[in-house]
């Protein structure tokens, strides 16, 4: 006789506590300059998002908006590790991973707001941040595809040997749409210089990961399928993720093929817009919210002998360039009317009949 | 002139441009070492190299993510889906991320790729291996969609998908592989222009719009018509986005009437958008309703008798216009 798994009560799962912190990472090889990168794009991202939720709540951004506040560890330590010309392809949560690529805020910003001056022009909104100039090759709101569309990226410096890497960044979510193991698998059959990168924030949108993956790492735990490494790193400690970074973008960059990477985090908020996140155990939230990767990297600086006047600078200048941004978004038009019939066509055109 | 069967008409326009341009590829599920399964890509593999010959595996959201993914970065893929239903599976990267990903980038990317994919019935395959689905892409904005009929229209349209800076879904019919047609023997390449429809039988009575395998069921259709002292115009329409409504609607203010042939189930079928536009930009020019042929709102069933009685024959295309002609 077959049995359905017992149910637990919605939200009343065992609390998923955060792995002690490995103190040694400390002593990892990174540079002094290059911490104070990882320190700046982590202050940068989470004032940004902050801004975003208030301009949310506001009503002056519109839709919908997915925030990476408690996740900016990962994408500062892919950010400072990937080479300029290096692909990024980021999920409809993906603002974190657009900034770390030196995209300027305010066009970011005026794109989360619809305006003309916005990224996109106000085309594609908050779950499509792009760039090419800086490598930021879309991000994509249906999950999974972008894993897909990031092994085509590797496939081209591939075939054109740049050696340049496609790094795709996703969700524990991901891990069980059919595109991510197609994707995976194709890349290891190809060998492709793709970097798979499993934020794992402990839920798939409103529901615990653990709920609906038979695993408890839902990413690591299928690397063996695919004849990848399991991979998993504190996603809370921008050194760590620097250094899992440099290794795997190394290792695609020379031939070596895929990673798969996951990284452990946890979201400060709920999974999107106004989601107060009550379906996670007090407990837990408590325990990661102590696991904050800011705080706990400004401390490390200091052990490190950094100036705490420098971590305030960086600090002070970056929540000015947020309040710049915020007046240039705001300040911005609303877009021309016509721009809905461009760009549909290379012509920049959208005609279909003669 | 040489003859060539539309089989090998595609394994030498994909030829013909992976010789032209260093930056086209091409890739599928068995296409390589293989050569298809309708044996349309043999050949290559041994001409080109397994560097732009490549297998895949049965992964179609893979396939068409790859290439994607190749275009936005400078490659010019040439992707198989093995059959046309089979779009159904990767339809996210078809619908969603290539057609749409122009626009929503505000033009940074461009996405000059084409999916080449076997469409249409008469394999007695069932429902899940026969279907047209060509109206499926035309209703997605940001997709061209090709469908050609002759060998030499293949070798053409595939070529002008190839050089096109923009995503084309190109739809082969399994029943006109194994047909042959006279073609050019010049040596040069042949490139042929989308969003170009060609009139295939000139007539002065009627006007007959099909697209692949129909065309040919049309012109048979438009022999006995002229037994009939009825003058049918058939026209080829090739590519259903972008449309060419100028050559379809020159041959209404012509004739006076117009009746389309489709493969694709009936509801919003392609016809449906050509009887659109004639009905608001002919009127006045039409002597009696516009009537569409098509396969009827079914899926496709296997047996031989059961699937040549449900797609529209030759004899079907007569008898319809035949007794509408005359009224």
């Amino acid at each position: 006789m077959t049995t359905m798994p017992s149910y637990e009560e919605y939200g009343n799962h065992d609390p998923v506590l955060p792995d002690p912190l490995d103190t040694t990472n400390a002593e990892l090889p990174i540079d002094l300059e290059t911490r104070l990168d990882l320190y700046r794009l982590q202050q940068e991202i989470r004032l940004f998002e902050k801004r975003a939720y208030d301009l949310f709540l506001r009503g002056l951004v519109k839709g919908t908006s997915h925030l990476s506040l408690g996740q900016e560890a990962i994408a500062a330590g892919f950010g400072a590790a990937m080479r300029p010309d290096d692909w990024t392809f980021a999920t409809y949560r993906g603002h974190a991973h657009t900034l770390a690529r030196g995209v300027p805020m305010t066009p970011v910003l005026a794109e989360l707001l619809g305006r003309a001056n916005g990224l996109l022009g106000g085309k594609g909104g908050s779950m499509h941040l792009t760039s090419v100039e800086h490598g930021v090759m879309g991000s994509y709101a249906i999950i999974g595809a972008h894993l897909c569309v990031a092994n085509g990226a590797a496939w081209t410096a591939q075939y054109n040997e740049t050696g340049q890497v496609a790094v795709a960044f996703f969700g524990d979510g991901t891990t069980n749409i059919g595109a991510f193991h197609e994707a995976v698998n194709f890349a290891k059959v190809w060998n492709l210089p793709t970097v798979f990168v499993c934020e794992n924030n402990l839920y798939m949108e409103y529901t615990s990961i653990g709920h609906v993956s038979p695993v408890a790492n839902p990413a690591a735990d299928r690397a063996a399928a695919y004849g990848l490494d399991s991979i998993v790193v504190d996603g809370n400690d921008a050194d760590a993720v620097y250094s899992v970074a440099t290794t795997a973008l190394d290792r695609a960059r020379n031939g070596g093929g895929p990673s798969l990477i996951e990284a452990k985090t946890y979201r400060h908020g709920g999974h999107s817009r106004a989601d107060p996140g009550k379906y996670r155990p007090e407990e837990e939230v408590a325990a990661w919210m102590d696991r904050d990767p800011i705080p706990m990297y400004h401390q490390r600086l200091l052990a490190l002998g950094v100036d705490e006047s420098r971590l305030s600078t960086i600090a002070t200048e970056t929540a000015a360039a947020v309040e710049t941004a915020t007046q240039e978004a705001t300040d911005g038009p609303l877009p021309d009317l016509a721009s809905i019939y461009t760009d549909v066509w290379a012509d920049g055109g959208w005609q279909w009949r003669n | 002139m040489a003859e060539l069967t539309y089989r090998d008409a595609v394994s030498r326009g994909i030829a013909q441009e992976l010789a032209n341009d260093p930056s086209v590829v091409f890739l599928g599920e068995d296409v390589a070492g293989a050569g298809g399964v309708f044996k349309a890509t043999t050949g290559l593999l041994e001409a080109f190299g397994p560097k732009r010959v490549r297998d895949a595996p049965i992964s179609e959201q893979a396939i068409l993510g790859a290439a994607m993914g190749a275009a936005m970065t400078g490659l010019r893929p040439i992707a198989e889906i093995m059959f046309s239903d089979f779009l159904a599976v990767c339809w996210d990267i078809v619908a969603n991320e290539i057609a749409k990903s122009r626009y929503m980038t505000a033009g940074q990317m461009s996405f000059p790729l084409v999916v080449r994919t076997a469409n249409g019935g008469g394999s007695r395959f069932g429902a899940q291996h026969s279907q047209s689905v060509e109206n499926w892409a035309m209703a997605v904005p940001g997709l061209k969609v090709v469908a050609p009929s002759t060998a030499v229209d293949t070798i053409g349209l595939l070529a002008a998908a190839v050089r096109d800076p923009d995503p084309v879904i190109f739809f082969e019919h399994k029943s006109c592989y194994p047909m042959k047609f006279d073609v050019p023997d010049h040596g040069g390449d042949i490139v042929d222009e989308l969003g170009t429809a060609k009139v295939v039988r000139e007539g002065t009575d009627v006007t007959i719009v099909a697209l692949a395998l129909m065309v040919h069921r049309a012109l048979d259709a438009a022999e006995r018509l002229a037994g009939e002292g009825i003058s049918a115009e058939v026209i080829d329409v090739r590519s259903l986005v972008p449309l060419d409504t100028a050559t379809i609607l020159s041959s209404v203010a012509k004739t006076s009437r117009l009746y389309t042939v489709e493969e694709n189930p009936r509801l919003c079928g392609w016809g449906a958008e050509i009887a659109s536009i004639a009905a608001e930009e002919a009127f006045w020019d039409l002597d009696g309703p516009v009537v569409r042929i098509t396969t009827p709102h079914v899926p496709l069933p296997a047996a031989d008798s059961l699937e040549d009685a449900t797609i529209p024959s030759a004899d079907r295309i007569f008898e319809t216009i035949a007794k509408s002609a005359r009224n």
